[in-house]
């Protein structure tokens, strides 16, 4: 995949996707025009999503003949880490790309239970299902004419950090293009160490709190509102109006389109600097926030607040302190 | 990637495709053939699993259109807005008018986004520049080279327009938040109003422009029109679509529709009996189901009126309609069956597997004058009637929408505060599984025999056998220029590689 040859070497970009949803892969052609300069600065030596090249191509490159690798996903299957290894000795800079690789990212929401939960989700008991036999998918299976293999599942999500050293991160679900923009040019213009010690980049260290357009009255929370239950009053800060809103746990570097959107935040862009636990930050900022004269109308209210692992840590359980599920 | 341990039985050798390119998602396909080197089999494998039926037990049902989009991030609005509205149906909520209007709005809109994305960044390659071309130009640029860069120019401002319009509706363009269980999460005002019909306008010149495209190119050629008629891609299946209380093609709404392969209905169901229709396979060597229609039954990778086997395809949904709603498109439904099946009235269904380009580009049409129609609506515009609050007790609600490359169903069960206790997702490419499968073998077969040369053209036209299928990996590949270079090791039972194509 190459453009126009200059004289000046082109840098060789990977892009690879694990537990992820092609999102990242999308966000990376959202650079628009961008892409004609990209493509001018380099070639692209793997991108199963876009290019045609297979694993065997990169097991045949020499090590460290990737420049830049963003390998987006979180580590869900043997396979996946297989790769990550692969992908690792063959770059130079491996940079994680959006919030799966990073924390987890909706993908780790899967840590809350386990693989067996999850093949009789999906497998054995679901009103569709058709399995008299309780077939489940298998690392190996016999057929006529050999074995056909299939990745092994884990017990759990692990982040690409939890396998391989990384270099960079780039937050986000998916990250926003002109960060993304930003960050690349940063790295073609050797303006950052190839080798990094999971250095966020694309990104700022506000939180999106800072960064949100609606008024903040400095009231105090007096009930806790689903979205669906209630209009928000334009304009005025909504957690302070009781919607549940994790602006001011989350980085910024989306420009806030959620809230802009008439919706909360949901921290997509994982915990803001300094955080280094999204959920515990979001519950410190609430309890700063309630109406609660007594610790028991103060729990009355967070009891209010429904599947508060799943909403604090929406995007972050990979990284969370909180134990996967056994 | 496969291991070298694995074992192939003596007499046999194995193809391994992996990973499959240009695909939403992951999957390898292993070809055995046999010692006259004919295709004994084909396995289509889908090596990834993430579980989301389990983890979105727990959650609170209005965040699953937060949380679903991430199934696929490439089509995350249909996702989005099935979703919703399995969340309508648990909160038994009634959407006033502007918010019904919003949701197919912008659903059409994104479908023109998508279908442009597919159509030409991966079905024309293989068409304008030849199923057999230079690899290094089969693809987007090579097209653009082809027919023009003012076309290449056009596409990127449709898909860009796209997006402006989903920036619109509010939130992010991709994985999208602004449907919420009772409607929108925001109206749109005048002006907004102004720049969206300027853009399905805009649209709608395109999606005639397109079609033009498709004949000139394609259509106009011999050769082409006899690889669709006549290849190996040919399969008599059930087809599956949504419809319209006239029995047209809708995308966002309505009932669905399976007729048989003879073209008669088989049955017509709502949303919420999907279940009486659809059951669910598992085999142990893919992680994904194989879905069939349950009252014919699952007679293995076949077709024929006696296979549980249907497709959910662009062609399957024309199949399964009686027309469309729009004029422009109704007169390009008409010729399509017309030409292919020699009865304009869609009564006979259409087969060929390549025909699904074709209907795609018809559906583009469609979706584009029917964002401009909804857009013609005074309610559209309405201040307050965006939404309604959910007040009812929820309990259970099944969604079900088209997505682009198939009907996708949500079906949530909750308790009384909304907490999910069970979710059941059947999704776009998974109704093709068996189909996909099917069309590779029967490529394979065809263009794979004892004392072939294995080209590097045969490989792509096997490769045009799902390809066809899966508009999701093209809207990945819809800006970026794209060499294809593809490797195929022939392996001996040991091991031993006794053959190399690369292209």
């Amino acid at each position: 995949m190459s453009g126009n040859g200059d004289a000046a070497p082109k840098l060789k970009v990977a892009m690879y996707w694990a537990a992820s949803c092609g999102g990242c892969d999308i966000s990376l052609l959202e650079i628009g025009v961008n892409l004609l300069e990209l493509i001018k600065i380099a070639d692209v030596v793997f991108w199963p999503c876009a290019a045609d090249f297979k694993y065997q191509h990169v097991a045949d490159y020499p090590d460290e003949y990737i420049d830049v690798c963003f390998y987006n996903g979180a580590v869900r299957t043997s396979e996946q880490e297989e790769i990550a290894r692969l992908l690792r000795r063959k770059s130079k800079t491996l940079i994680s790309y959006g919030e799966c690789a990073i924390d987890g990212g909706i993908p780790a929401l899967a840590n809350l239970t386990n693989p067996k939960g999850i093949y009789d989700a999906a497998y054995h008991h679901n009103p569709s299902i058709d399995n008299p036999d309780g077939v489940e998918p298998q690392p190996i299976t016999e057929c006529e004419y050999g074995e056909l293999e299939i990745p092994k599942f884990y017990d759990q999500v692990l982040r690409l950090k939890d396998v391989v050293e990384v270099d960079y991160e780039i937050p986000g679900c998916p990250p926003q293009a002109e960060r993304v923009w930003e960050a690349i040019q940063a790295v073609a213009g050797g303006a950052v160490p190839a080798r990094n010690n999971a250095v966020k980049v694309a990104c700022f260290d506000k939180s999106v709190c800072d960064e949100c357009p609606l008024e903040k009255r400095l009231t105090k929370i007096k009930e806790f509102k689903r979205p669906h239950e209630a209009r928000p009053e334009p304009d005025w800060c909504l957690l302070e109006q009781g919607f549940v809103c994790l602006g001011r746990a989350t980085r910024s570097g989306c420009g806030a389109l959620c809230i802009k959107g008439g919706l909360p935040c949901r921290g997509c862009y994982g915990p803001s600097s300094n955080v280094e636990d999204q959920g515990t930050a979001m519950i410190s900022a609430i309890a700063s926030i309630l109406d609660a004269e007594t610790e028991e109308r103060a729990k009355q209210l967070i009891d209010e607040i429904v599947d508060p692992v799943g909403t604090f840590y929406r995007f972050s359980l990979g990284s969370s302190h909180l134990k996967a599920h056994k | 990637m496969t291991s070298p341990h694995v074992k192939t039985n003596p007499g046999y050798k194995r193809i391994s495709i992996d990973p499959v390119t240009r695909l939403e998602g992951h999957g390898k396909i292993d070809i055995f053939l046999d010692e006259k080197g004919d295709v004994a089999d084909c396995f289509f494998q889908v090596p990834e699993l993430r579980g989301f039926e389990k983890f979105c037990e727990g959650r609170p049902v209005e965040e699953l259109p937060r949380i679903t989009p991430r199934i696929c991030g490439v089509c995350p609005e249909a996702h989005h807005m099935c979703s919703a509205k399995a969340c309508d149906a648990v909160y038994q909520a009634e959407l006033p008018v502007t918010a019904k209007l919003l949701r197919e709005l912008q659903y059409n809109i994104f479908y023109v986004t998508d279908h442009t994305t597919h159509f030409y960044a991966l079905g024309a390659p293989d068409f304008v520049m030849g199923p057999d071309s230079n690899p290094a130009l089969r693809n987007l640029i090579g097209v653009i080279g082809k027919v023009g860069v003012e076309i290449g120019g056009e596409v990127i401002k449709c898909r860009s327009w796209g997006h402006e319009a989903a920036s619109i509706f509010g939130g992010k363009p991709v994985n999208p938040v602004n449907c919420i269980p009772g409607g929108m999460a925001k109206s749109i005002n005048q002006e907004e109003h102004a720049r969206l019909t300027e853009i399905a306008d805009f649209m709608v010149e395109f999606g005639k422009f397109t079609l033009k495209l498709l004949h000139d190119v394609v259509l106009a050629n011999e050769t082409y029109v006899d690889i669709i008629l006549n290849g190996p891609y040919y399969h008599e299946t059930y087809s599956m679509g949504l419809v319209d209380e006239n029995n047209k093609v809708n995308f966002y709404d309505g009932k669905v529709r399976v007729v048989g392969p003879d073209g008669k209905e088989l049955v017509k169901y709502e949303p919420k009996d999907y279940m009486l229709h659809v059951a669910e396979r598992v085999e142990p060597w893919s992680y994904l189901k194989f879905p069939y229609l349950k009252n014919v039954g699952w007679k293995g990778f076949v077709d024929g009126p006696d296979s549980g086997v249907y497709r959910a395809t662009p062609s399957s949904r024309l199949n399964a309609a009686d027309g469309m709603n729009s004029p422009l498109a109704q007169a390009a439904y008409e010729e399509y069956f017309q030409t292919l099946t020699g009865d304009s009235s869609g009564n006979k269904p259409v087969h060929h597997t390549l025909a699904i380009h074709w209907a795609r580009v018809v559906e583009l049409l469609n979706a584009a004058e029917r964002a401009q129609e909804l857009l013609k609506r005074p309610e559209i515009t309405h201040p307050e009637d965006y939404r309604v609050v959910c007040d009812k007790k929820p309990h259970e609600g099944v969604g079900i929408l088209e997505a682009p490359r198939g009907t996708l169903t949500h079906h949530y069960v909750t308790d009384e505060k909304g907490i999910v206790l069970k979710a059941n997702l059947i999704v776009g490419t998974t109704n093709n599984h068996a189909p996909i499968c099917m069309s590779l073998k029967k490529a394979a077969q065809n263009l794979i025999k004892s004392g072939t040369e294995v080209t590097e053209g045969i490989l792509n036209m096997v490769e045009m056998a799902f390809r066809a299928y899966d508009p999701c990996y093209g809207c990945a590949t819809h800006s970026l220029p794209g060499e294809m270079p593809l490797t195929v090791r022939l392996r001996n039972a040991d091991g031993s590689i006794i053959n190399e194509i690369s292209r």
